[in-house]
């Protein structure tokens, strides 16, 4: 089974280090958090950077579309502890904005600029979000559910 | 008076050294690399949208379209991906669990051949190319007789693997897995220990453990650098707690290293295989599995120790018979991110080997 960090102590400590920002995620994995898209930064230096974490991999960066929102994963591991934590971030549907986390993780840089491309995420403060797989003419954001195959 | 100046060149979508359709333009200043820029999507089919109309069953094939040169493996992370979410993982049979170990090897092997073999062509050495290529058809035929195909068998099934293993194929495995120390000292002989190869290679672009993290390497790549993190090991799914093996590490994470470092990998699933050829028993190769399969509301990420990294599905469900998500983590996607830092200041001769160092395969970075 994989290891899980203690989420409690977890959320709390970013709640008191960064203001009311994270929350305990229910899910089936038992393994989510959910962050404020205008922490995520903070969040992700501080969970990379506390030694009583390290979560220094990012494994994944994924994004949904639910009907009620656009939600992006983080997928993290630790090397030390080899325990995990997703977090996960809920943004709007009609302004999907999320700060870029390459300033952390320079892994993270295109696997946004993929989530962009199919999802129609915008990361923020990213140095070169463009298209990466589809063509630059290419017109609209084929993973999102309103996007019907011919 | 002379005067110099920068000089663009592009490299590919179509170009032997590239290993599939990738473009990269190079800025050069005489024959140092100044800057580099990747250009992918060429291969792009879009895979995760392709998976959302099909069922859990159905999209098992495309998964050998991924990193076409190691179809088993790849099916082996989705179906072990979607038994989690079925909660199904322990009720696979001993049997199949054993032939899932050995075909991850067997596979293991081959992808590893086509590393090291066109590592020698880009080095100018065709003659090594031979070498590894010869046992990696080997295996090759071998897996044409488990499920009719060289590189798309589409031989896992949620639940087991699809029949049972033909009756000489483990004793043809045995025959390999015995001569495989010969060869391998062949292979050291004719590559590894030859002068020329390794002046073009100590040393050239070496990365740091610092910067794999940050560029988010694993797999082969990243115990290249000296991280010693191995998910057969670490994090053992399958049956891989009951096999004894060791973890090759280098720490230089130069080029040379990552060349190295995967020849010591075939040794080490040489030693799996043969310690599952030893123990293998009979008996079912397939779960109860219902045929329709409709795995509850949920999620789940699920990766495993491929080739050429940590290959991991995130698969989104909705109680349906399809998927309402399927995201597709390719390591080489994201290692290939690191290209244009890792080949700054080189020469333009290192770049390809610097390239073919990272192990791409652009079925899976375009997926």
């Amino acid at each position: 089974m994989d290891k899980i960090v203690d989420r409690e102590a977890l959320v709390g400590e970013l709640n008191q280090k960064f203001g009311d920002c994270a929350e305990i995620f229910e899910d089936n994995t038992n393994q989510s958090i959910k962050v404020k898209p205008g922490k995520i930064v903070e969040v992700m230096t501080e969970l990379r950077d506390n030694p009583k974490y390290e979560l220094n991999l990012i494994l994944n960066l994924s994004s949904v579309d639910y009907p009620e929102n656009f939600t992006v994963l983080y997928h993290l591991n630790s090397l030390n502890y080899q325990h995990k934590l997703t977090v996960k971030v809920e943004v709007d549907k009609a302004n999907p904005e999320v700060p870029s986390i390459v300033s952390v993780w320079k892994a993270a840089d295109v696997m946004e600029r993929e989530a962009y491309d199919l999802m129609g995420i915008n990361f923020t403060g990213h140095p070169n979000l463009k298209r990466i797989l589809l063509a630059e003419d290419f017109v609209g954001h084929p993973l999102r559910k309103d996007f019907k195959l011919a | 008076m002379l005067k110099t100046q920068e000089l663009t060149l592009n490299m590919g979508p179509v170009h032997p050294s590239t290993h599939g359709v990738y473009r990269c333009v190079l800025t050069l200043d005489g024959e140092y690399i100044v800057n580099a820029v990747n250009h992918i999507g060429y291969l792009h089919r879009g895979l995760e949208k392709l998976a959302e109309a099909r069922t859990y069953n159905q999209f098992i094939p495309y998964t050998d379209r991924l990193d076409y040169c190691s179809g088993l493996a790849n099916e082996l992370s989705y179906v072990m991906a979607v038994e989690k979410l079925l909660g199904i993982t322990e009720e696979i049979p001993e049997r199949a669990q054993y032939i899932r170990v050995i075909c991850a090897e067997l596979q293991r092997m081959a992808s590893h051949g086509i590393f090291l073999g066109s590592f020698a062509l880009d080095i100018a050495g065709a003659t090594g190319f031979f070498y590894f290529f010869r046992e990696r058809d080997k295996i090759l035929e071998m897996i044409t007789s488990i499920g009719g195909n060289r590189l798309t068998p589409n031989y896992m099934r949620i639940g087991g693997v699809a029949h049972d293993l033909e009756e000489d194929f483990l004793a043809e495995v045995k025959q390999l897995m015995d001569e495989m120390p010969g060869y391998i000292e062949e292979y050291n002989g004719i590559i590894t220990g030859n002068e020329i190869f390794q002046s073009r290679t100590i040393g050239v672009a070496p990365v740091s453990k610092e910067m794999a993290l940050d560029y988010g390497f694993n797999g082969p790549n990243l115990r290249a650098t000296g991280v010693d993190y191995d998910l057969r090991r670490d994090e053992p799914y399958g049956i891989y707690d009951r096999f004894k093996f060791e973890v090759p590490l280098r720490e230089n994470g130069d080029t040379f290293d990552r060349f190295v470092l995967r020849l010591k990998e075939i040794e080490q699933s040489v030693n799996i295989i043969q310690q599952a050829l030893r123990d293998i028993p009979e008996g079912p190769v397939m779960a109860k599995v219902p045929k329709v399969i409709k795995p509850p509301v949920g999620e789940v990420y699920n990766r495993i120790e491929n080739p050429k990294g940590h290959l991991g599905f995130h698969i989104v469900s909705d109680g349906s018979t399809k998927p309402f998500r399927t995201r597709i983590y390719s390591p080489t996607y994201v290692m290939l991110s690191a290209f244009p830092e890792m080949a700054k200041g080189t020469h333009i001769m290192d770049a390809v080997l610097i390239l073919a160092s990272i192990d791409i395969v652009l079925g899976e970075v375009d997926r």
